[in-house]
């Protein structure tokens, strides 16, 4: 099949890649790149485990194409913190115990991201509505909205 | 909100320093910055990629399968059918754990002639990439020849109908005879009968079934496999023809079970080929394969008939269970007998009948789900509870305390379970956790709703459980746990930390858990049954017990005292009462490493060993022991949309012993939602046995704007068989959710929907019913 040569930026680094066109941005970033913290659950768009930042808002990386991401500044759970280095999300789910098996985070991280980043201060019924679009089978929510809202503490701690 | 209950009495002198406290898990940071690599995360040079071909009918004969052409596809590496297999099947089987009728109905690997059910595999395909394997799978032609098939358990059993296989669609039967029903009945003031049904459900775990699989430098077929069961290597090894010490799975921190990675998934397949074409593989099921590729919660339908006096005392109890076991035998003769022995429930029954029956279908098979057939016989015991208690007109708590089992009496099969039964305790606190009623306005009613359970942890006696654990002392003083356990999301392997730090007296910081590697890590058992923290547990516990006997031996020694007055704390060994007799752990681990003393301990735990129940009158121990407590829940019904809306949900568990508490309100809050699901709308729509719900845009399970925060109140009787006293809590924390629901909902209605889920539809038709009556 006929390649297309996308540019796009990950996590801060910018790659150049030949792709087929409906190679799915999912297994571009999972396996083209092999960064694979991002998830994928169901491939149609339902569940929200690939949830990925792009150009500042969230996508669902199962249903973008590689392609539709040319020239965009993508960001993935790889770019959000390391271990030494956590984002304050990361930092509150560890903490609070916002999950279990994991398989779900990265996106309900990505999703809690763009949260607080419109809106510092939500409420739980907020934080529910935001996260109404990523299935979680473990906790039943309710750490992963304490999760968020500690998080939202400690970024209106930490100052912008 | 969480508070925790402790019995005074049991408390005394027990001080823990890293047990009971909600410490954060060893696995969080890796999971919340992505690095952690699940199964589907492996890949390796030169690596093909895997496909299934399933059949598109339930009941067929497999009259051609053509797969020239797909072979012939470039890029195609290997296309097997039947035909190119030994006659082997796959079964989950273990020791001990061979079922009844099991030579006859073992599924094959691959369809040979006869397709029973939608989705039963007809090819694997391995090709250079996954675009070239689902290419050829196109291009395999077959045909089905359709034979009438059978997918309602009662239509299964009636004379004439269509076989699945054998001389009758009965897959397993069994019974309890205890006392005597008909005097009990003739004692009764009263005598109610109701019919509860209960559905199919799908464990919806996030991650699908996924695996790598090569063949090494010693001839081994090696497994990387989200599962939760390393130990299938040897059902693996049959499979394959090869001896067992030619297997070795590995597991992965795995993305969700719940018992659908209980049985063998994508390994057979990824084994066969990794064999055939001496490459690597890799197969990950997509969500509509793990919908239709692993088995799913065995529907019931239960008949209660309960005598009762004008009191509320149970006189007699008769129950008759019918559990659809699907189109192949998995564990379903195990989930009828965990139904069996949960027939009455937390209560005590002295006369007692209760008949289960697994029976085949052409639908989806059925094998293990969180609560195992104990949870759907809680379905229908406490619906039955209610359906008394307002026959009589009495308290439905009132009720159920005339009749709970208490501490010291005998259960369903008259075995003694030997810890504390707070049933009665956990009801009363999660009842008045609802607080004050919310009250019904306009078409919106609201509705309160009790729950009690009886669940087992820890695996069948009779299969002899074993489990073991290493832990070693490294020479800077950090601590090395080994166990083939699996952790499925749960914390399993954190709690392992947790009790060999407790032991050892390091922090959890210190410890580094290498766990589910069938080869390496010292055999566990299985994650499952609500058995990895009683089981695993005690196995490490004893394992840490042994290290520190030893080196508490010759810290002794060093302080001139005697081994019982040294304690271990904080990476230091001291003299209790005596602060200045005090050393560095790593200063005595150097001691002993310079004098040749042993620095790790291997430890076996083995659970009772148990008979079979006896096949007459099913008395006998079942289980190494039961949990025991109850959730309430308030809900709102519109009457006139039939939309439930859970408000206050409040869940009381004795846990014996919290390990860390978090994790409990993890599993009890999870718990939740799964029964949450069940009881309103998850809902797997079958046409002809044909799947029409396989993915999640129709298969609803409750997102965060459905659930309600659950409140959790800990009890800690620390009277449990697993460390420390502790109990189980993975499978009770879901078993009285759905029942608790349905009683609600029947409270804020006057009517009761006798079967899940309770969809909208079915609320307004009971509704239009009771008004048309």
């Amino acid at each position: 099949m006929e390649r297309e040569t996308i540019s796009v930026t990950v996590n801060g680094r910018a790659y150049e890649r030949a792709v087929e066109p409906r190679r799915l941005l999912s297994d571009f970033l999972r396996e083209d790149l092999r960064l694979t913290g991002t998830h994928v659950g169901c491939e149609h768009g339902v569940c929200g485990s690939c949830t990925v930042m792009m150009d500042g808002v969230t996508a669902r990386s199962c249903l973008t194409f590689a392609v539709m991401a040319d020239g965009a500044e993508i960001e993935t759970i790889e770019g959000l913190g390391s271990v030494e280095a956590m984002h304050p999300v990361q930092q509150a789910f560890w903490e609070k115990h916002g999950l279990q098996c994991g398989f779900c985070t990265p996106g309900m991280l990505m999703t809690a991201v763009e949260l607080l980043k419109a809106n510092p201060d939500p409420s739980v019924d907020d934080i529910r509505d935001a996260i109404s679009g990523n299935l979680c089978r473990c906790t039943g929510y309710q750490t992963i909205v304490e999760s968020i809202q500690y998080a939202a503490k400690l970024m209106r701690e930490d100052g912008p | 909100m969480t508070h925790t209950d402790m019995d005074p009495g049991t408390l005394a002198n027990v001080q823990f320093r890293q047990v009971g406290k909600p410490l954060t898990r060893t696995d969080a940071p890796g999971k919340v910055t992505g690095r952690t690599p699940y199964a589907g995360d492996y890949v390796m040079p030169n690596m093909l990629h895997m496909r299934v071909l399933r059949a598109d009918i339930a009941s067929a004969r497999l009259v051609r399968l053509d797969v020239s052409k797909a072979r012939a596809l470039t890029g195609v590496a290997c296309v097997l059918t039947a035909d190119d297999l030994a006659d082997r099947t796959a079964a989950t089987d273990i020791p001990g754990q061979t079922g009844q009728k099991r030579l006859d109905t073992d599924q094959p690997i691959l369809v040979r002639d006869r397709v029973r059910y939608f989705g039963e595999p007809l090819a694997l395909i391995a090709a250079e990439t996954r675009d070239i394997a689902d290419h050829a799978a196109e291009l395999i032609e077959f045909e089905l020849e359709p034979i009438p098939g059978v997918y309602d358990t009662l239509e299964a059993l009636k004379p004439g109908a269509p076989l699945v296989y054998g001389r009758d669609n009965i897959v397993a039967e069994r019974k309890i005879r205890k006392g005597d029903v008909e005097a009990g009945f003739a004692r009764a003031d009263l005598i109610v009968e109701n019919t509860y049904r209960t559905p199919f459900q799908e464990h919806a775990f996030l991650e699908p079934e996924v695996g790598l699989a090569w063949v090494d430098e010693n001839d081994v077929v090696n497994i990387r496999v989200s599962t939760q069961v390393i130990e299938h290597f040897r059902p693996i090894a049959d499979a394959l023809g090869v001896p067992h010490n030619k297997v070795r799975v590995r597991g992965a921190l795995v993305g969700g079970g719940f018992g659908g990675k209980e049985d063998l998934t994508v390994e057979v397949y990824l084994a066969l080929l990794a064999k055939q074409t001496g490459r690597p593989v890799r197969l990950e099921y997509s969500r509509e394969d793990s919908f239709v590729g692993h088995g799913k919660r065995h529907p019931f339908i239960l008949t209660y008939r309960t005598g009762v006096t004008k009191e509320g005392k149970i006189t007699a109890l008769d129950v008759n269970m019918i559990a659809d076991a699907g189109a192949y035998v998995f564990l379903s003769p195990y989930v009828i007998l965990y139904a069996l022995v949960a027939a009455p429930g937390p209560y005590r029954v002295d006369n007692l009948n209760v008949f289960a029956k697994a029976v085949a279908t052409n639908n989806m098979y059925t094998s293990a789900f969180r609560g195992f057939g104990a949870l759907q016989a809680c379905a229908a015991y406490e619906q039955q509870m209610d359906e008394i208690a307002n026959t009589l007109s009495i308290d439905r708590l009132k009720l159920r305390r005339r009749n709970f089992l208490k501490t010291g009496e005998p259960m369903s099969t008259g075995f003694v379970p030997p810890s504390a039964i707070w049933t009665e305790q956990c009801a009363e606190k999660a009842w008045a956790g609802l607080g004050e009623p919310t009250a019904s306005d306009g078409p919106i009613r609201t509705g309160r709703g009790l729950a009690c359970y009886q669940q087992s942890y820890g695996r069948l006696t009779f299969l002899h459980d074993t489990s073991e654990a290493w832990v070693g002392v490294e020479m800077d003083g950090t601590v090395v746990v080994r166990s083939g356990v699996t952790d499925i999301g749960a914390g399993q392997i954190s709690a392992l930390g947790q009790i060999a730090v407790e032991v050892l007296g390091v922090t959890l910081d210190n410890v580094v858990i290498y766990n589910s590697d069938s080869a390496v890590t010292p055999l566990a058992g299985t994650t499952t049954a609500t058995r990895a923290l009683y089981m695993t547990g005690n196995a490490a516990k004893q394992a840490a017990e042994g290290l520190r006997a030893r080196l508490a031996e010759r810290a002794a020694q060093e302080f001139g005292v005697t081994p019982d007055e040294i304690d271990m704390a904080f990476n230091e060994v001291f003299v209790i009462d005596r602060p200045e007799k005090t050393m560095p752990l790593v200063d005595l681990v150097r001691t002993c490493a310079a004098e040749g003393i042993h620095r790790s301990e291997l430890a076996i735990f083995r659970a009772p060993f148990g008979d079979f129940l006896d096949p007459e009158t099913g008395q006998g121990q079942a289980h190494p022991d039961y949990a025991y407590g109850a959730h309430a829940v308030e809900v709102s019904v519109d009457v006139e949309t039939g939309e439930v809306e859970v408000l206050k949900s409040v869940a009381a568990h004795d846990v014996g012993q919290c390990i860390n508490p978090a994790a409990v309100e993890g599993q009890i809050q999870g718990g939740a939602q799964n029964g949450q699901g069940y009881a309103l709308s998850e809902e797997m729509l079958y046409e002809e046995g044909r799947l029409v719900t396989p993915s999640f845009s129709e298969y609803l399970m409750p997102t965060a704007m459905d659930m309600p925060n659950v409140e959790c109140i800990i009890l800690e009787s620390r009277s449990g068989v697993g460390p420390f006293g502790a109990k189980g809590i993975g499978e009770p924390a879901m078993t009285a959710v759905a029942p608790a629901i349905a009683n609600a909902v029947a409270d804020a209605i006057g009517v009761r929907v006798f079967e899940m889920p309770i969809t909208p539809e079915r609320v307004v038709t009971a509704l239009q019913q009771r008004d048309a009556s």
